[in-house]
């Protein structure tokens, strides 16, 4: 397999994807639609967002006309590759009534062939390897998200323009990725346009057999490398990661969490734009004769109030209790459960909010408050507090 | 980052989908109380359900829902899987009056066990509020199925009026058969109660057991569990002696839907059955 750099045109990154079609995959990738960069099925190159630029910033999302012809000069669309494997309302199973009760029927039909991923961010290739983590490598397997993977190819780009909300720099996932693409390609604009393709896999190189290329030069290996050194230093938000885990543990009596509920609308934006959140509930439906009957798996979220209910009430039934979970799960109880951060620094959470409410500044906020670092605390007593429900 | 160009799950998926109810029809309904009933459980085909003392399932009724409901039979003999359900919400009450011979769905079993056998040699305490008496029993029978294994086995059991005492019959036979000291309280009693009333918690003091010997299990609401496990460790038993278990909101009760998060547990697959040194820090907090 050829590993060196190769170039290729914006004609190359359209015999690209119909070399993916051509080889049975839906293609997905960045496209325009309502105003902002969202994924959606491409067939070509002119589906992709061009000369296009998004304005980020808490609570600020703009798509803003470009000088030139970019087709990935913005960052990272408004959803990450979540929607794509693991769909916002899934049907599990579909069940009719029987003599012996009931037949479940598995509903694979349906299913569609493999995805081929065009201009997938770092930060959301982390984002699926982190649900890959979560629903496929432990005890129990959600079957359907592991088929919906299976196969997956996937064309990353190294990030160039990270918007006002990224910190991917700070958690380690980007700009560029290192690793769990079949190409990569940098997307170059000084001389002409062109894109830097490296190779990850040899099923990559097998595809990028059938588009045109030419070596690269050691000065678009250097140009390419500029790119991703420039995205770097314009990170528009910073995570201090050092240590995270122990600060929430020990915030979980904060005041500051009295502070964000102030501000926070518990309308679960954050949670729905999050690449890497992958809480859901069930519903079943009925048709009209009750004798058919569908459950299906839906997105949840933990700030709405009927997450936490069991018989007698919502368990957290305040929202300063429900930002302290989000918050304590994304970048400290996720550690202890999968060994990484739950947080690839995308910013979505922070565009997103309609409060403009910023994961990076509350964690500095608690940081700035909590108690120097000193001798381990002696364990907690177990001191009765207040009735729950 | 390895593995998101050939995701393969490292573990085995489990045998079924996990996700998927198995019809299992009610053979046998019981009303206990006025609001709480056994339900009597035959797989439709295959073998019956292989589970341990502490275990549950999410039954399901069809078109209407899912909750997550402790095992309430025998787990030492083989006989109908049992459920003894209080009728408090949608899901529970298409459950209690389901009519025999209907069919539910069964998912599971799931979650973590009493492991009564490591009380082996020393004496059992087992504190029961209310509907909590109901995942205790798996462990009771267990401990009667081998009683010579054991030391002294105390149940402290508190419900609501006398009128609410679950397994009536069974208590005065565990006590006078099997020789478990059984003292039961009520919060309300009136008429002809002539027994304790007050908090299951006030009875763990005095109660006859050799705190530093003494195999520890909790089942009820989360406060009346925060008080009984601290008036234990306040006796003397070790924390790590001590386990409750947990109720959370449970959608899936394999670990994937995230409902159940208790700080770094997630209580379907961690627990429910929990040792209270591990609890203890996440009890304290209000809300967590």
């Amino acid at each position: 397999m050829d590993r060196r750099a190769q170039i290729i045109d914006v004609q190359g990154l359209q015999d690209l994807v119909e070399a993916l079609l051509a080889r049975g995959y839906t293609v997905v990738g960045p496209t325009v639609r309502d105003g902002a960069v969202v994924l959606g099925p491409i067939s070509g190159v002119d589906d992709l967002p061009r000369g296009v630029h998004d304005r980020q910033d808490a609570a600020l999302y703009r798509l803003e006309t470009r000088d030139d012809d970019a087709l990935f000069g913005y960052a990272a669309p408004v959803q990450g590759a979540k929607p794509v494997f693991f769909p916002a309302d899934e049907l599990l199973w579909r069940a009719h009534r029987s003599p012996d009760g009931f037949d479940v029927e598995d509903p694979d039909g349906e299913r569609p062939g493999p995805v081929a991923l065009i201009g997938a961010r770092a930060c959301d290739l982390t984002a699926v390897d982190i649900h890959d983590e979560v629903l496929m490598r432990r005890r129990y397997v959600d079957d359907h998200y592991a088929r919906r993977r299976a196969g997956t190819f996937v064309v990353a780009v190294a990030c160039g323009e990270p918007g006002g909300t990224c910190f991917c720099a700070s958690v380690g996932t980007g700009p560029c990725p290192r690793t769990g693409y079949d190409l990569l390609l940098t997307e170059l604009l000084e001389a002409e346009h062109h894109f830097l393709v490296e190779v990850g896999t040899s099923r990559g190189a097998d595809v990028l057999a059938d588009v045109p290329t030419t070596v690269a030069t050691p000065s678009d290996v250097t140009a390419a490398g500029d790119v991703v050194a420039r995205a770097t230093e314009r990170m528009g938000r910073t995570l201090e990661t050092e240590g995270l885990r122990d600060l929430l543990y020990a915030s979980a009596e904060s005041p500051r969490w009295d502070d964000v509920a102030s501000r926070c609308l518990a309308c679960t934006s954050c949670t729905l734009v999050c690449p890497t959140c992958f809480c859901t509930s069930v519903g079943d439906v009925t048709d009209l004769t009750g004798d058919v009957a569908e459950r299906h798996r839906v997105w949840d979220s933990c700030f709405s109030e009927q997450f936490s209910y069991i018989h007698g009430g919502a368990l957290r039934s305040e929202t300063r209790s429900r930002y302290r979970q989000w918050m304590t799960h994304k970048l400290g109880s996720w550690q202890d459960q999968f060994g990484m951060l739950g947080c690839v620094g995308c910013g979505r959470c922070i565009t997103w909010c309609p409060a403009a409410i910023d994961i990076t500044a509350e964690a500095a906020a608690l940081r700035a408050a909590a108690p120097p670092p000193g001798p381990p605390a002696a364990p907690p007593v177990p001191v009765p507090t207040g009735v729950r429900p | 980052m390895t593995s998101v160009l050939d995701p393969q799950p490292t573990t085995a998926p489990e045998a079924a989908d996990p996700m998927t109810p198995v019809p299992y029809r009610l053979e046998r309904l019981r009303q206990d109380t006025r609001d709480t009933f056994t339900l009597e459980l035959e797989p439709v085909a295959g073998p019956p359900l292989a589970y341990r003392a502490g275990q549950f399932t999410m039954l399901d009724a069809f078109g209407v829902g899912e909750v997550p409901i402790s095992i309430s039979g025998d787990p030492t003999r083989p006989g109908p899987l049992e459920h003894t359900i209080r009728d408090v919400g949608v899901v529970t009450h298409a459950l209690v009056t389901a009519e025999e011979g209907a069919v539910l769905g069964v998912r599971g079993p799931f979650g973590t066990t009493w492991d009564v056998a490591d009380g082996e040699g020393g004496d059992v305490v087992l504190v029961a509020g209310g509907i909590g008496l109901a995942p205790l029993r798996p462990a009771l029978l267990e401990l009667i199925g081998h009683r010579d294994r054991y030391g002294r086995v105390v149940l402290l059991y508190g419900a609501r009026t006398p009128e609410d005492i679950l397994f009536g019959d069974e208590l005065r036979t565990w006590a006078v058969d099997h020789g478990v000291t059984v003292e039961v309280t009520v919060d309300n009693g009136q008429h002809a109660w002539r027994g304790k009333v007050g908090l299951v918690t006030h009875l763990v003091p005095r109660a006859g057991f050799d705190a530093r010997n003494t195999l520890a299990l909790v089942c009820g609401p989360e406060v009346m569990m925060r008080y009984a496990a601290s008036a234990l460790v306040d006796r003397g038993v070790p924390a790590g002696r001590v386990r409750l278990s947990m109720e959370r909101s449970m959608k899936c009760g394999v670990g994937l839907c995230g409902h159940c998060q208790l700080r770094e547990l997630f209580v379907c697959v961690d627990g429910p059955v929990l040792t209270y040194d591990r609890l203890a820090p996440l009890l304290t907090c209000r809300e967590l």
